[in-house]
């Protein structure tokens, strides 16, 4: 179960939209450096996308390393654009948890999956305009539901599907040492 | 059944015998390719998780090629440079273009057909989402991140989930002299969408396709990513292999469509029917034809970038400003360091590109990406505050060329350079049909 507060945006969160290409630079291994990713996330979102319906909200607030908000909440094709997986590091870092969007940019899904940052749910409907920034939410994959407490509402996730088995083991290496594709 | 050339490259690279769309299968990689972005992060996972001595699995398939933050003073991005740097002389792998040095190239996608790494019928993967460029040469390419290229590096292997193939026939004989392959891709991104095809092969065939040189084919092949692609892919033809067979002399075997594969949708093009198109912002299928947005005012034109910045772009930029003043200010940015030798050598009515060029007030940039994604902030032709930029790059989602306040509009290089000249958005068959037809 993945319990949380939901910050949610609009359709094409594309990779510039999730961390920006100038901050391209820092090691994703370095603590020191690789908090950087944190502070940026979702930094280009223009303001009056970031966080709606109200907008104007960050992800992570000002000099901060980490966001109050753990499950994304977006429109279509989220994810779309480069092919930098320092996109689905960069929300992990921050703190985020799971996304939920009713479509993903390929790569940015498999880059979520093998790399083992965020889990991509996908909804059978888009639900950026009924959830709000703040909502707390319970996403269950077992019974495939997505509860909003604060709303009081209840919505249908998919199941993962073939890449289940990836997600399961944490990422494409722990699939295959599982496999014994890998020593 | 028969297969699409994409589900034969599948099936051959597998131990296959056939594939069909949704099967999930481990292919061999024929060509890993990497740059300074996602080099070092990659290296890092590989050293993670296959040991720190560990080696890559084949030093020939390993090809490096940094492009993306060269010429800036960030410490940072030089220090990336200097990673891969170092991952290239322990791993000893042959096919380094270091920053610096003579074989410094410049921007991957179009370094990797120079120096002959893509061949039809092989498997290409890159970690950079524009790597679907390749496919022009008849091969499957595409895009992944740091994690599946570490798990190449260490297996020479990757998943692939099979997609289904869509087709774009193109017919007519040749393209009208206003028409260049950027127009016809904005086409058909603006028709089917941003995600019209994700997971999705884009196959791209036709009589028409006789019309297009390489070039042309690339420009087609690199945009797919723009409506979600998973792969672009011409079929093979003499045009292709008269390129390929110049640039190195390693065997390939092409592959072709079958007459009865299964396609999830066809869609036609006449090339002579067809217009001018521009993107405007903030998506690159936000699209309308250059004659609507005629009058549009503009403070920058770019061109440059794996998408419209190989030489033939010089050439039809350099067609329409040779003689002209420009309105606005005009960056020009050859992709490699080849095209940059040959804005020296190849001449328009008797003057180098360069000339031409230089002669206008445009101001010239060394081979990398530059301003296509933005970068650090002392990138060249960055567009560091609200610039409205028409672009012959290939994406304006908020804040791709640098601040999230510009506005940048995507176009053929033929309608960025009219549109330098009068310095508004303008469409290029009011020059093209004065001094060409
Ligand atoms: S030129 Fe632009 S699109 Fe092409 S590889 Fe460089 S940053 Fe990416």
């Amino acid at each position: 179960m993945i319990k949380g507060k939901a910050f949610v945006l609009g359709k094409n969160i594309d990779t510039d939209q999730i961390i920006p290409a100038a901050h391209l630079v820092y090691s994703l291994e370095d603590p020191e450096e690789r908090k950087f990713y944190g502070r940026y996330a979702l930094s280009g979102v223009p303001e009056k996308q970031s966080g709606l319906p109200k907008g104007g909200i960050p992800l992570v607030e000002k000099d901060k390393f980490e966001s109050e908000f753990t499950i994304i909440i977006g429109g279509a094709n989220f994810g779309c654009g480069s092919s930098r997986e320092h996109a689905p590091a960069a929300l992990e870092i921050a703190g985020i948890k799971a996304i939920v969007s009713p479509g993903y940019a390929r790569i940015f899904y498999r880059n979520s999956v093998d790399g083992g940052f965020v889990v991509p749910i996908e909804s059978v409907e888009d639900l950026s305009e009924t959830i709000e920034t703040g909502d707390e939410l319970e996403i269950d994959q077992e019974k495939l539901e997505l509860r909003n407490l604060t709303q009081k509402k209840t919505y249908k996730i998919k199941d993962l599907g073939s890449v289940a088995d990836i997600i399961n083991a944490g990422g494409i290496f722990e699939y295959a040492r599982q496999q014994g594709m890998v020593a | 059944m028969g297969m699409t050339l994409t589900e034969k490259i599948l099936a051959n690279h597998s131990g296959n015998k056939s594939v069909k769309p949704g099967d999930n299968v481990w292919v061999d990689v024929d060509v890993l390719m990497t740059h300074d972005v996602c080099g070092p992060p990659a290296i890092s996972i590989f050293k993670k998780q296959f040991g720190e001595d560990a080696r890559v699995w084949d030093p020939e398939k390993m090809v490096i090629i940094p492009d993306h933050y060269i010429f800036t003073k960030d410490k940072y991005a030089n220090r990336n440079v200097d990673i891969l740097r170092g991952f290239a002389a322990d791993q000893d792998l042959p096919h380094y273009f270091d920053v610096g040095t003579d074989r410094y190239k410049g921007v991957c996608h179009i370094a990797l057909p120079e120096e002959g790494f893509t061949r039809p019928g092989e498997v290409l993967f890159g970690t950079d989402s524009h790597t679907c460029t390749a496919g022009a040469f008849g091969q499957f390419a595409t895009g992944i991140g740091n994690t599946d290229a570490a798990f190449i590096m260490g297996t020479g292997k990757l998943w692939v989930k099979v997609p289904e193939t869509m087709r774009f026939e193109f017919d007519g004989d040749r393209l009208p002299p206003y028409l260049m392959a950027k127009d016809i891709i904005l086409q058909i991104i603006g028709d089917i969408g941003v995600d019209g095809a994700t997971y999705r092969t884009m196959e791209f065939g036709g009589p028409g396709m006789k019309a297009m040189n390489i070039e042309d084919r690339m420009t087609l092949t690199n945009m797919v990513i723009e409506a979600g692609g998973k792969n672009g892919v011409v079929e093979p033809d003499e045009i292709t292999e008269a390129y390929v067979r110049k640039r190195t002399d390693k065997p390939f075997k092409s592959v072709y469509s079958d007459p009865d594969a299964r396609y999830h949708s066809v869609r036609r093009y006449n090339l002579e029917d067809m217009v001018p198109m521009v993107a405007k912002p903030h998506s690159p299928d936000n699209k309308a034809t250059a004659e609507e947005l005629e009058g549009t005012e503009l403070t920058r034109a770019y061109i440059g970038s794996c998408t419209g910045g190989k030489l033939t772009d010089f050439i039809a930029a350099a067609e329409i400003i040779k003689g002209n003043t420009l309105k606005i200010d005009t960056y020009i940015v050859p992709a490699t360091t080849e095209i940059a030798r040959g804005l020296e050598t190849e001449k328009v009515n008797g003057k180098t590109l360069l000339e031409v060029f230089e002669e206008a007030g445009c101001k010239i940039g060394r081979a990398s990406c530059a301003a296509c994604l933005g970068g650090p902030e002392d990138t060249f032709g960055r567009l560091n505050s609200d610039e409205i930029c028409i672009s012959t790059t290939n994406r304006n989602y908020p804040g791709r060329m640098g601040s999230k306040q510009a506005q940048v509009y995507l176009a053929s290089p033929y309608t960025v350079a009219a549109s330098a000249v009068t310095g508004k958005i303008t469409d290029p068959r009011v020059f093209i049909q004065e001094t060409i037809i």
